[in-house]
């Protein structure tokens, strides 16, 4: 297999660079930032490479490519497994490219700079790893790893209620990831195997012998549902988006959520697709309700920050509607929507982060009719904004596109056509929050107080550059990562019988 | 009789005795604190050098030298070496007798390798009391109120706990005529489980010496001695009595258990199913005590407490499956070792940032990430580490134990433990806030001295081995439990 050692070197050059940042090199800001920035963007070209170089030939379908694999833990069977198929690679790649421009984001970061880029550098390693896991012991541990450099994050450079926030967001993902554990070591006693792949394949026949397959979906899912969010296991998510630092904000919704998406693909439709198809309707009913009311409590936010962070909860209801219709196009739907709302709701939170940082306001009610003095970042917002609501031509609009026409079609659930449609209702209250918010923050008479607010700098117009052209290649031409996806999905797909 | 497979025991025994002699003709202290350890070393070489033989059992087969035991020796050798490690700077504050604290320690210790070891009920006993007498008086060795409280408290549950377990083991021999676990658990094989259903003095007998064990490890509902004693006594024994001694108590715990009450099954399902009820009630009564309290040394007090329930999930697996599988044993050695490594590390820090302030105030850690950083980062570490997140030894000594534990079909008690763990992060999270976040107090640095950096350093390392390249302790803890099999 080509390029072993390439994973390896993705995922552990970040975490190399917080040991450096922390212990090692002198505590002056410019040496900290470069080297984060290094040390970001070196996985970043790696990860490119690895996207340019993955076989996206019809026969490379379910195969794990780049795959690397070591005996770590002897008594319990554990191997260091790493590798990455269509369903991961695109998430790998959003990983190093947000963690690259993460760094950028937080160039004006003056608090405590040493200890704040090594734990974003180790967040990095921490979800990059959960993508590339192909052990379950080595998944979780990545799962749980990033935890703890989120706890800092928040509860140092984040804002408002940052400490409830930062408690919040741990309690609420120990408790998934609780029962996680317990659905994971459910898994290897009725498999004896802790090898995800392995387990994906050898199927559900083994584990059922052992004990019954529904409880383990359901301790799995709860720990996925917990990150996703999906609808009762929310409330975390406005909290921790809204008091996290613009950078974390970015990582956070951006790739960090998407590890439940993932997580389920991987681990509960994979493993489980009987089971999956039996309890479907109840996850696509919570995913209609969390397209409606995110969408709904969207609507009713007067803080800048919070109104994109719940907005996030909508978006998030797509994926696990694509997720559990359970047809091959939905499943790609999701797996593109998680990649698209990375790329879109990222730039969202870094121009909030702009605005908040530039006009020193975050209240709705307050702001208004700044595209007369920041032009540049209402351009850039509007185009995010109509990304967000998935105007064509971004890549907003292909996932969920695809996500709903694949839900539509799928014929496994039994009256998902229904659901469909009241979640394609969500599309509509978006588009009305964003205009609103669009017009309320950018449009209308320009407010004097706001006279000389800075518009983006060159290293902020550098990263808007990066996001945007993102958006817009995959909105033109959605095949570049369609394409690799369906190579991870179809395998599942055939499983369901979709 | 072999004595050359004794000598572990004789070279502790002899430097507990060279050290009272020659803190009577020396001025120097601090030359105690060496010659202890060279005494650890010597035993803990002979140690390591026995490991993996097999041996014959020594005195009329009243102590075992089985890897078993040789495994415990080298773990309690280890923290007593910390343990005394950390303690040189806090002996200081005694203006007598460091010479008795040391001999005391090592002859602790000493009672615990011979814990560990016995095979016989009154053996089991005396060893017993050889630990719990050095603790008693350790304990109270700082001779103010609180240390004194302290030790008179534990004293007295303790001899009331004695009392409990002697009248167990009487019981229990009354009814087989035996205090050899072997020959106990023949006579047990040998009767229809009608008889041994209808006798109510072996059960009570088998309760009673839970209870008496119990007791030193802290479960619930015999931890009531807890807080207090951890909180009077000298920092370094508190340390000491939340590791080794724990420890201790299960390695007696699952020796007896297994050699004597091991089979039947029904019989060892059915204290397997106690401990897995002692367990719920432990982790979660500990976890929940825990979360007020604002002296560190009560708050880790509780905490070992909650531990002790989830290193019973590892007794409650063993119990599920005597004899057949050995997961559950060597799931219980291997958190034991990790355990020892979190707990003594998170003692040290406190022995280390408390001799600066002279507090244990978990407020007056406010803003310890930058009076001492790496000190707050270590004990971070080792809080991290007893909360059971990766990448700490404690996360790996979740896994394998709750393995364990549903491997033997008891999914429900992982489930009430993993959420346990999810509670236990508030408090031992909110020390972390209160050091990196909370404002300083005086910019002060905390100066700490070169040995104790040294003992945090090696739990620290400790810490991160296990949790990161785990293989091989526990290849060492499956070894070890291999006596565990018929």
């Amino acid at each position: 297999m080509l390029g072993s050692g390439y994973l390896t070197t993705i995922l552990f050059l970040p975490a190399v660079g917080a040991v450096l940042v922390a212990f090692v090199l002198s505590n002056r800001d410019r040496v900290i930032k470069w080297t984060a920035a290094l040390f970001t963007f070196v996985p970043l070209a790696l990860s490119l490479i690895l996207f340019a170089l993955f076989d996206r030939s019809p026969e490379a379908a379910g195969l794990i490519q780049f795959q690397e694999r070591a005996l770590w833990i002897a008594p319990i069977n554990a191997y260091y497994h790493l590798g990455v198929d269509g369903l991961s690679l695109p998430l790998m790649v959003l990983t190093a490219f947000l963690g690259f421009l993460a760094v950028l984001i937080s160039w004006k970061i003056h608090l405590r700079v040493r200890e704040y880029f090594a734990w974003l550098l180790l967040l990095e390693t921490s979800i990059l790893g959960v993508f590339l896991s192909l052990d379950l012991l080595l998944f979780f541990i990545m799962w749980e790893i990033e935890v703890i450099p989120m706890y800092f994050l928040i509860n140092i450079w984040g804002a408002g209620r940052k400490e409830y926030s930062a408690i919040k967001y741990v309690v609420y993902t120990l408790f998934g990831s609780a029962f996680m554990l317990a659905g994971i070591l459910s898994l290897y006693f009725s498999t004896g195997s802790l090898n995800m792949v392995e387990i994906g394949q050898r199927g559900l026949g083994l584990v059922q012998s052992i004990m019954p397959a529904a409880p383990i979906f359901w301790l799995l899912l709860i720990g996925f549902a917990v990150k996703l969010p999906v609808f009762p296991f929310h409330t975390w998510l406005p909290d921790a988006h809204t008091d996290a630092p613009t950078a974390v904000s970015v990582m956070l919704a951006g790739v960090l959520i998407k590890m439940g998406g993932y997580g389920m693909i991987r681990l509960c439709v994979t493993m489980f697709p009987p089971v999956a198809q039996q309890y479907a309707v109840i996850l696509v009913i919570l995913a209609i309700i969390g397209v409606l009311y995110g969408a709904a409590v969207t609507m009713r936010q007067t803080d800048f920050k919070r109104l994109i962070a719940y907005s996030s909860i909508s978006h998030m209801g797509y994926v696990l509607l694509g997720i559990f219709a359970l047809g091959k196009v939905s499943l790609v739907g999701a797996a593109l929507q998680m990649f698209s709302h990375g790329l879109v709701t990222g730039l969202l939170f870094a121009m909030v982060g702009l605005v908040m940082h530039n006009a020193h306001e975050r209240d709705l009610r307050k702001l208004g009719g700044l595209a007369r003095q920041v032009p540049i970042i209402t351009v850039v917002f509007s185009i995010a904004g109509l990304a967000s609501l998935g105007l064509p031509s971004t890549s907003g609009f292909a996932a969920e596109f695809l996500v709903f026409v694949g839900s539509f079609s799928s014929s496994l659930v039994p009256g998902i056509q229904v659901y469909t449609i009241l979640g394609v209702f969500g599309v509509v209250v978006t588009a009305g929050y964003i205009l609103w918010m669009l017009q309320r923050v950018f449009y209308g008479p320009p407010l004097e107080q706001y006279d000389g607010t800075a518009d983006a700098d060159v290293l902020e117009r550098v990263y808007m550059f990066a996001f945007v052209a993102v958006i817009m290649l995959v909105g033109i031409y959605p095949a570049i990562i369609t394409d690799i996806i369906k190579l991870g999905i179809s395998p599942i797909a055939g499983m369901l019988g979709g | 009789m072999n004595l050359a497979l004794f000598i572990p025991e004789i070279a502790l025994l002899a430097t507990a005795a060279i050290v009272i002699l020659l803190d009577l003709f020396i001025e120097q202290k601090r030359w105690l604190a060496q010659v202890s350890i060279s005494g650890l070393v010597i035993s803990g070489g002979v140690a390591i050098a026995m490991w993996g033989g097999s041996y014959p059992a020594i005195f009329n087969n009243m102590l075992a030298v089985d890897n078993f035991a040789l495994f415990f020796k080298m773990l309690f050798l280890g923290v007593a070496f910390l343990v005394i490690l950390s303690s040189t700077d806090y002996v200081s504050k005694f203006s007598r007798f460091q010479g008795e604290y040391y001999a005391l320690v090592l002859l602790a210790t000493l009672g615990m390798m011979l814990m560990a070891a016995t095979t016989n009920l009154i053996a089991i006993y005396i060893a017993l009391e050889l630990t719990s007498i050095s603790l008693y008086a350790l304990v109270g060795f700082l001779k103010d109120s609180k240390s004194t409280e302290a030790s008179l408290k534990y004293l007295l549950l303790g001899a009331i706990a004695s009392a409990v377990l002697l009248y167990g083991m009487a019981l229990v021999f009354g009814f087989t005529g035996k205090t050899q676990l072997s020959e106990i658990a023949q006579v047990l094989q040998a009767l229809p489980q009608t008889t041994l259903l209808a006798s109510p003095g072996l059960l009570l007998g088998v309760v009673l010496l839970v209870a008496g064990f119990g007791f030193k490890i802290a479960a619930v509902p015999f931890q009531m001695w807890v807080p207090d004693v951890y909180e009077g006594a000298p920092t370094p024994i508190t340390a000491y009595l939340s590791v080794a001694s724990k420890a201790a108590g299960f390695a007696i715990i699952l020796r007896v258990f297994f050699s004597a009450f091991g089979i039947p099954v029904w019989l060892s399902q059915n204290w397997g199913l106690i401990f897995a009820s002692l367990a719920v009630i432990s982790m979660t009564i500990g976890n929940i005590t825990a979360i007020p309290q604002t002296n560190i040394k009560r708050m880790l007090g509780y905490s070992s407490i909650a531990q002790a329930g989830y290193l019973m999930v590892g007794l409650a697996a063993m119990g599920m499956a005597s004899g057949i599988s050995i997961l559950g044993q060597s799931g219980v050695l291997f958190f034991l070792t990790s355990y020892a490594f979190t707990n003594l590390g998170a003692f040290i820090a406190v022995i280390a940032i408390s001799n600066k302030l002279d507090s244990d105030l978990i407020a007056d850690y406010s803003g310890m990430g930058k009076r001492a950083p790496l000190l707050a980062l270590a004990l971070t570490l080792c809080l991290v580490s007893l909360i059971g997140m990766p990448p700490a030894a404690g996360f790996m000594a979740k896994f394998y134990i709750f393995n364990a534990a549903v491997q033997h079909g008891l999914l429900w008690l992982v489930i009430i433990a993993v959420i346990n763990s999810v509670i236990s992060a508030y408090y031992y999270l909110r020390v972390v806030k209160v050091m990196w976040l909370g404002e300083t107090a005086s910019a002060e640095k905390v100066p700490s001295s070169g040995a104790l950096r040294l003992a945090l350093l090696l739990c620290c390392l400790g810490v991160l081995l296990l949790g990161i390249i785990p293989g091989y302790a526990m290849g060492l803890a499956q070894f070890a439990a291999n006596i565990f099999v018929y």
